[in-house]
Order: C-alpha cells, then structure tokens, then sequence
C-alpha cells in the first residue's frame, strides 16, 4: 500500500487549458527544491511526461498490457522512466479515440502502480487527468487513499470557470468518503480583463485560495518545441521563476479546503459582475438587434 | 427485518381452509394476498400488492401488472436480456455459432442451459451444446473488444467450416464501451461470406428476459430477413405449396417440437421451418415463404409473426398442444385455416389418438383425480399446460409469469377458474408464503424453486426443463406428463420424509 509521508496531488482542469506544462514545469521547479517526485499521467494521449523525458510518448502500462496480454504479465521497471532531475515519469495511456473504455484503462493502470510498489521513497506522487471527471475512472485520482489535494488550472475564461466549478462538485462529493481537499486555484492567464480578480474572487467563493497567478508568456510554447520545461531550457528566465514560486507555494500550501461550488447561477453573475458577461437588459439588447440585423439585411 | 419463513410448515386445522374457501373462493384468497403483503415494508408492500390477485369469473384480464421492474430484494426468478436472445431466441438455431461476447461467465454459466434437442453432428454441422465465449479480459474493455472478435469469426470459421452464420450475443460491457459490434458483423460477413448476425441484447436493458426476445425478433427481422428479399427478387426462393407453414416459438424442450410436427405434418401440412427448436438458419431465411405461422410461444415470439404478417402477409395462429383437449381443438383451428382435407384429416388424426389417449387418462386419472397444482413458469407454460393439467382431473389452485406481459394475462382468463390466485413476478418470500398457505398436492416450477418445495415434501415437477423429461407437446407428449406427473404425485419418497422429533411424538402417543 501507499507509504502515508507521501502527499498525492492531482491536476485538473478544462482541456487545453495548460494543465499537463502547469504541472510539469511546477514539478521540475519541485524537483528543483530536492523534492522526489512521481507523474502519473492519466489521460489517454500520454502527453503528461513529454517535458521531463523530451520524448513524444513514453510506453504507457496500457499500451504493454496490451500487447502482453494482461496487466500482470507488465514489469514496473518497464513502464517507470526517470526524467529530467531523476522525476520518475509512468502514463497510464488508453484507447485510441471512439474504443474501448478509458475510464476503465485509469483504474486498471493505477491499481497496477499500487499493487507494484510504484510508490515508495518519494516525497510526491502527481496524477495529470484530462479534461474533466466524465465518469468514475477519471475521479479514481481523487478516490479514497489516492490524490489528497487537487490543484484546479483555470484561467478567465468563461468555460474554464465552468469546469473549475464542476471540478469542485467532483472533489465536494470524495470529499466526505475520500478525505480528498482542495488545495487551490492556479491561474494560467489568458490575459483576460480583470483576470486576477476574477480568479481570486471564484477561489473564494468556492472556499479555497488562488494559489498563483502564472502569467502569459511565449517562451513556453519556445521550451515546449524543445521538449522542455521553461526550468530546464531557460532556468534564468522570469517565467522559471514563476513556476519556482508555484513549485515552493504546494510544497508549503496547508490551506486545504472542502470545497463549495457555486450554482450556474451564481457563476454567471460574477461573470456579468466582471463583465464578462452582459447583464439582462444588454443581453435583451443584443437579442434585439440579432432579430433586427437579419431583417435589415433583407 | 422479518426473517425468511423457513420454519417448517404448520400443522392447521385441515377442515378450516377449505371450507372457507368454498364459501367465497375469491375473498378468501384476497385475504391471504394481504397477510403475505404483511410483512413487507410500505414501499415494496405497496410495489408488490399491484402484482398479485385473484381472478374473478368474468373479468377479461388477472387483475394484476406485469412486465415491470423487480423490487430490490425480493429474489426474483427472472433472468436478463442476453438470456432471452442468447437462451431462448438465438440459442437453439442448430448450424449457426452463437457468440457470448463479453466476460466468460455468461456464456459458461448459461452453457446447455435449455435442452434445445437437435439432430446433427455437434462440433460438425451442429453446434447447440457448444458454448463459444470472446472471453474478455481488461484489455479488451479498456481498448474496446471489435477486433478480437472479427479475429475471433474468422478463427471459428477456420475451426467449423460448416457452420452457416455467426450470432453475437451482446453481454453487458459491450453495451459500455460502445464496442461498433454492427460494423465488425457486416465486415466479417463479407469476409467468411456467412451470416452474421449482431444482437444488442445487453443485460442490463429492459426489466427481463423479455425484452431479450424482442431484441432478437428484430435482430432476425434486420439481418436475416433482408436476405429472403434479395433472394425473393432474384428468383431463388421456390414458391412452396399451398400447405406450408412454419412452427414459431416451440424450442423442442425434450423434443417438444418433434412431437408437434408429427401432428401438423399428418394432417397434410408441410412444416418449412421450425422456430427455434432444432431449427437452422436457412429455414429461418425462407420462412416468409410460408401460407401460415403457428405460434406456440406467444410471448417470445409474437414480435417477429406481426412483423411477416405487415410486411409478407403471412397470417398468424396460436395454438396449444398441452393434453388432448387443447390439441384437439388446435388441430381443428389451423385445419379451418386451409381446405377440406386438411380439415378432414385433423379429424382423422384426433380419431386416430383417441385410443392412446383414453387409455393415458383411464390409467392416470384415477391417481390424480382432484390434485390440485400451483404453477410458475416463464412466459407461456403458466396457462398452457393447464389443460393438460385439467384433462387429468387435476384442479390448479395458483398461476403466474416471471416475465409475461399484460396481454399474457389477458389470454390467461380463458384457461384459469374463478377464485384461482394470480402472481406475476413472484418473489421467493411470496411464493413460499403462498404455498404453505393452500398446500398444493404439487407445485410445478422451476430449478430455483424445486428443493424449497421438496425439502418441505411437496412433490415438484420442473416446468422449463420437464425435469430432464418430455417431450411434453403432442399426444405423445401428454402420455409422458401424465406418467411423470403420477411419478411426482404418487411417489412414496414424500410419505417417508419427516422430521425426526416428530416421529418420537406419534410414538409417544
């Protein structure tokens, strides 16, 4: 079983959003600090290590299981690589798109991890899950004995609160049975108007903190060409350091909450108290002219 | 909780019941219905009262819903769709491979379930008593399972070159991974040139085997009868003769349909297909052919005979070979449906068995003469056999469908006597309760029932299996139920059992 020092800590957030360079470029900056730590990808692209490893797609437990036949017949050692500052890097993979059942293929990998002594002699285990929890695979993670703190990557986009808020309904509800806690908001900006405040204000209304507020900047998509994180390929730069930041604020974050998601609701009025939104009268305004244009064309 | 009535059963006063009874038959079982309903929380007291009634002389149905999802807990007896495709419908097709794909356990543990007899060379040109299973394993779940089983038809073909089809027979996970299972059929048909055939009868669809029989009506309806139009158009299907017609729904339990075809074949009809016992793929193909469907087994096969009745014409007829009376009258019935010689050779073939038969009811009746009989079976017996009951002179007192429909129990009220308690989807608590309440001289049932009612001495009898027995259709077969119905009722064993500590009693006294 799962030695007790080790905090799990598991990434979600709205597909596309940065989830899989947030985590890898905050875990290099973890692993920078001496901490030891595991990813576990969970999501079927096995895209979650390519930064660590500088490979496209490392051989995922699935992907072996596969060919052997069943899960047992894999080895650990075949399916565990060592990354940049010796992070240990393993994908629980899947099916191709429109086949079979991921949700299963996570819960098959992960109990495989457990079972094979994956976790022991380091100090974090991190899951990286797709997308959104759609089914009870992809909140395996957040089960009991799993992932204890879950860190949501958000930005100011209206969608992407959106599924911070769903999110939280998930860990809300393997809160009372799992234990499992919200350890914070990360903002990945989109430089969206009044981002930080936006961000800041949803994390509290969903009782947690912004953690951090990780700007925009280009030599990301530069690192990530390159198969890097932003540490390793530009340690000096100022985007580094803000992931050093993100990196010292989890290994010392003990602001773990449960959650309270807001209703739809409640989160569209925050976005029309921001501005994101219209209020009543401009949305019947916009309705208006829409009806008016088309005739006008006619 | 109350806990199971399991204590044996109580000795009442045995003038008390009857007499009641007699004086209103109707209310006294009313009464009981609610006393066994006692026990019951409110919500499911409330679910299961809806499912239980007496019949009442003149009502045109039993009073009671059906066709309804079970209460959690009440230990029904019903199975799953997969049972009703892969068991009933699918299963018994002789020269075809039926696929269990999906985890092992259904396919093993529904393996020769049902004593489909047929004629051929098992692992040659026959495959009912072979069980063939896509085994899945996590991989296939997590990766989806399609192309392990295009490997797999492609491998049976290999193996058993004469097999003239493939049926696939959806177990649950196929249902939850939205395996293509369609496409996977239509591409290994072109490839070992045969029909294939996919049947979406997940387990978890409908509330019991019944609508597996639907399911798999209209798997044949799709896949099996676009190759009668194709063949029809292109001049391959022969006409046939006037008197042809297809026996639909007998699955030759014990050789049930064998016994049925003889009686059809000597009135001068011509059987072009038999559905589903030992019947093949290519009868089923050339089935729309026929002047005429007989349907034995209404519930399970109603669907496919409406739909060759829209779309080829073809009229259909239930019919019941359970104990002379009912043969006689359904020789006369599907007579009336063609010429005067047929008409007068069901009269010549009645006459022929008369002989047999008073000497089966000469020999029996007097042994079971006023026995009385509580039924339970799936979805044609609970009425069917009561004739075959009656023509003994036995009396049924109780009846009821895992899985029938409203319409079954309309059909019910011509067979069953005022007073007569009906109980659909019977719970084990219920059915137990019942039993040691009216004390039948039998019950007749299933494998799941039969040890609760031998182990309190009551003689049994299975009604899907005839107890390893049968055939039970036809002259023939009524001449084997009444000697096995004597062999249950008038067997010493039950005078023997007893318990031991009332044994030292009566020899107290």
């Amino acid at each position: 079983m799962t030695d007790e020092s080790i905090r799990q800590i598991a990434f979600y957030g709205k597909g596309g959003i940065g989830k899989s360079t947030t985590s890898q470029n905050t875990i290099a900056g973890m692993a920078e600090l001496g901490q030891r730590v595991m990813i576990v990808g969970c999501d079927p692209k096995a895209d979650s290590t390519r930064l660590m490893l500088h490979s496209k797609a490392q051989t995922s437990v699935l992907q072996l299981a596969a060919e052997r036949g069943a899960v047992e017949d894999v080895e650990l050692e075949e399916v565990l690589a060592r990354g940049y500052r010796d992070v240990l890097c393993v994908e629980s993979g899947g099916p191709e798109p429109g086949v079979g059942c991921a949700g299963r293929g996570i819960i098959t990998a992960i109990n495989f991890l457990e079972e094979n002594g994956a976790y022991e002699d380091i100090d974090f285990v991190s899951y990286d899950v797709l997308g959104d929890v759609v089914c009870g695979g992809f909140a395996m993670p957040i089960r009991e004995g799993k992932a204890q703190e879950i860190y949501i990557v958000t930005s100011g986009e209206m969608m992407a609160m959106y599924a911070a808020n769903n999110i939280a309904r998930g860990v809300l509800k393997y809160a009372h049975s799992g234990g499992v806690r919200l350890g914070g908001l990360i903002c990945n900006s989109r430089k969206v108007d009044r981002e930080l405040e936006l961000i800041e204000t949803l994390a509290k209304r969903l009782n947690t903190q912004m953690l951090h507020f990780v700007p925009r900047d280009n030599i990301v998509q530069h690192a990530e060409l390159r198969r890097m994180t932003v540490i390793e390929y530009a340690p000096d730069s100022r985007q580094a350091e803000e992931y050093r930041t993100l990196a010292g604020k989890i290994i010392n974050n003990k602001n773990l909450s449960i959650p309270t998601p807001i209703s739809m609701d409640e989160l569209e009025e925050l976005l029309v108290e921001f501005g994101i939104l219209g209020g009543e009268e401009e949305y019947e305004k916009a309705i208006k002219e829409g009806v008016k244009a088309p005739a006008g064309v006619a | 909780m109350t806990p199971p009535l399991s204590a044996p059963i109580e000795e009442k006063p045995v003038l008390e019941t009857p007499e009641k009874t007699a004086q209103n038959p109707v209310l006294a079982t009313k009464e009981l219905i609610q006393e066994v309903l006692e026990v019951y929380p409110d919500k499911a007291k409330k679910k299961r009262e809806k499912h239980l009634n007496v019949f009442e002389e003149g009502k045109s149905d039993c009073g009671v819903k059906s066709n309804i999802k079970s209460v959690p807990g009440s230990m029904t007896t019903r199975g799953c769709a997969y049972a009703g495709s892969k068991g009933v419908v699918w299963g018994p097709i002789k020269d075809m491979i039926h696929i269990s794909h999906g985890p092992v356990g259904c396919g093993y543990y529904s393996w020769s379930g049902r004593r489909n007899y047929y004629i051929g060379t098992t692992g040659i040109d026959s495959f009912g008593t072979m069980d063939f299973t896509s085994d899945f394993q996590e991989r296939d779940i997590v990766f989806g399972g399609d192309k392990k089983l295009a490997k797999l038809i492609t491998e049976l073909d290999e193996l058993f070159p004469l097999n003239r089809g493939v049926s696939i027979q959806s177990e649950c996970p196929i249902g939850l991974i939205g395996d293509d299972i369609e496409a996977v059929a239509k591409k290994a048909s072109k490839e070992i040139g045969k029909t294939v055939v996919p049947v979406r009868c997940e387990g978890f669809r409908g509330v019991s085997q019944s609508l597996g029989h639907h399911i798999a009506n209209d798997a044949i309806r799709d896949w099996v009868f676009p190759q009668y139009d194709k063949e029809k158009k292109a001049g391959n299907i022969a006409d046939g003769t006037e008197y042809d017609v297809a026996i639909i729904g007998d699955y030759n339990i014990g050789g049930d349909a064998w016994s049925s075809r003889i009686l059809i074949e000597e009135i001068g009809l011509r059987v072009a297909a038999q559905w589903s016992g030992d019947g093949t793929l290519h009868e089923m193909i050339n089935t729309p052919s026929v002047k005429l469907n007989l349907v034995h087994c209404y519930r399970s096969m109603n669907y496919i005979s409406r739909h060759m009745e829209e779309t080829y014409g073809i009229p259909w007829l239930e019919y019941n070979f359970f104990g002379p009376t009912q043969i006689a009258e359904s020789l006369r019935a599907i007579a009336a449906k063609f010429d005067e010689k047929i008409q007068a050779n069901a009269e010549a073939v009645i006459a022929k068995y008369e002989a047999q038969t008073k000497a089966v009811i000469e020999k029996f009746l007097p042994r079971l003469k006023d026995k009385t009989v509580a039924l339970m079976v799936g979805g044609l017996r609970p009425r069917h056999v009561i004739p075959a009951f009656h023509d003994l002179g036995m009396k049924l007192i109780g009846t009821g469908y895992e899985f029938g429909h409203n319409d079954d129990y309309k059909r019910t009220t011509h067979y069953v006597e005022n007073g007569t308690l009906i109980y659909d989807d019977v719970s084990a608590y219920e059915f137990e309760a019942f039993i040691k309440e009216l004390k039948p001289d039998l019950v007749a049932s299933g494998i799941k029932e039969k040890y609760v009612f031998q182990k309190m001495a009551l003689p049994f009898r299975q009604m899907h299996s005839w107890d390893y027995s049968g055939p039970y259709h036809g002259y023939d077969g009524f001449a084997i139920f009444a000697r096995d119905m004597d062999l249950a009722l008038n067997s010493p064993t039950w005078s023997l059992i007893g318990a031991p500590w009332k044994k030292a009693e009566i020899t107290a006294q």
